[in-house]
């Protein structure tokens, strides 16, 4: 839309993951192909078992696929040694889990710098943007504190914070709203949109369709294929092209 | 529009408006003004449904013409005594649950259901896309929608649990017929299909 060459944040090729073999083999996915653009949040819906998870790990790389490609922002994750993975995944990727995933030892500017230093920024630098990425998610007035001084939604803020932290602009989130009541669910998903809006990428898998609508566009997954497809969202262009 | 359902329009209308005067006296251009954006704009009003429901509130003695009128032609009501306590007592009342709009898909599937050559799945998983999108576009009203404004936050609020809760049926109902088409096969009077087959070879 922009015009400009940049790569999609994610690409999933005729994605098929196959666990197990011979009469135990389990198709987690099955051919599974999409895009997110930067500055798209991409809701994944379907019940429990039926590839969601699986789709995330492997968009995060942190599985491969048996058959088909992941490429994350431009790159493609299966031409990569395991190490070169590692530091693209510390780049690029960020994840928010329901259940916060912070560090208890460390403080929040201190958990959101982890992934700058562990990939070699030094420390002062990675202090300075974890302080950036805090003052986006709203929270730099408790980012001294330690994990058990926040409350569930301050936590989540911190983890989305991490999530886009230096140059990471693909966020990988599952049920982040799982362990928060409606109001700080809802403060979450509304950060996450506007992170997407201000130029990240995200993947929101969710169970819950109110959540999910926050989302540009909603694939829905039963036994490892796409089987609804919202499409992305009617913009004034697509419109006009519609009435043409 | 069943009738029903219609009534039910002009219902939220009529105490609407009352409740509008019950705040101070207004010309229909402000009720209608001020009625949208108390409700977000999601039941547009045209004038002459308002001139028509204020002509039924003077009548039924609920709002009376101040006789102050602003402009010629712009009669300004004002509630009456007997307005004030009829709008007490819709405050004071539960609405009767109103579900037409929906009864057309619970229909569309019991239909689908027991029609030959009907794909049930295909059904629900249209719907689900509609509903979904429906959803997002919700959605994404609030995102725009001014946080302050409690009135339309929670109107939009109730059209989006209500749409969720189309879509948790939905689920559920994909889910249910799932796990009736694995069960049925096995459940299935297995001798009566079985013999009239065996007959035949």
């Amino acid at each position: 839309m922009t015009g400009d060459a940049e790569p999609d944040a994610l690409e999933l090729r005729g994605v098929t993951r196959v666990h197990g073999s011979g009469a135990t083999t389990v198709r987690a996915l099955a051919g599974v192909s999409l895009r997110v653009r930067r500055g798209e949040l991409l809701g994944v819906m379907g019940p429990s078992g039926s590839g969601k998870s699986t789709l995330l790990q492997l968009a995060g790389g942190l599985d491969e696929p048996t058959e088909g490609t992941v490429v994350v922002a431009g790159v493609d994750l299966g031409a990569q040694s395991r190490a070169g993975r590692a530091a693209l995944r510390r780049r690029h990727i960020g994840y928010v889990f329901q259940d916060f995933n912070l560090i208890p030892s460390l403080t929040a500017v201190e958990n959101v710098a982890l992934p700058r230093e562990l990939d070699g920024v030094r420390t002062r630098q990675a202090r300075r943007d974890a302080v950036a990425a805090l003052h986006e998610v709203g929270i730099d007035d408790v980012m001294d504190r330690f994990p058990d001084e926040l409350s569930g939604g301050q936590r989540q803020r911190v983890a989305i914070a991490r999530a886009l932290v230096g140059s990471r602009r693909l966020l990988l989130a599952d049920e982040p709203t799982g362990a928060l009541d409606s109001h700080a669910g809802e403060a979450v998903l509304k950060l996450i949109r506007a992170r997407c809006d201000a130029g990240a990428a995200g993947v929101l898998v969710t169970h819950e369709a109110r959540h999910a609508a926050w989302a540009d566009r909603i694939v829905f997954l039963r036994d490892g294929t796409i089987v609804d497809d919202t499409g992305a969202p009617p913009t004034v262009d697509s419109l006009l092209e519609g009435a043409s | 529009m069943d009738t029903e359902y219609a009534y039910s329009v002009s219902m939220s209308v009529r105490y609407g408006l009352l409740a509008l005067l019950g705040r101070e006296p207004m010309h229909g251009y402000q009720l209608r003004a001020e009625f949208e954006r108390s409700t977000g704009m999601t039941w547009p009003l045209n004038i002459g449904q308002v001139y028509t429901t204020l002509s039924r509130l003077n009548r039924d003695g609920l709002a009376e013409e101040t006789g102050q009128d602003e402009e010629p032609g712009r009669v300004v009501y004002r509630i009456t005594d007997a307005g004030l306590v009829e709008l007490t007592k819709w405050f004071a009342t539960p609405v009767a649950p109103v579900d037409h709009p929906r009864d057309e898909l619970a229909i569309k599937v019991a239909l689908a259901l027991q029609t030959p050559g009907v794909d049930v799945g295909a059904v629900l998983q249209t719907q689900r896309t509609a509903t979904l999108r429906k959803l997002r576009e919700l959605t994404r009203l609030k995102t725009e929608a001014d946080d302050s404004d409690d009135a339309w936050q929670l109107v939009l609020d109730l059209m989006i649990f209500r749409t969720e809760s189309e879509a948790r049926w939905l689920d559920h109902s994909e889910t249910r017929l799932a796990r009736a088409s694995r069960t049925t096969p096995r459940s299935a009077p297995q001798p009566a299909a079985d013999t009239p087959k065996a007959a035949k070879r």
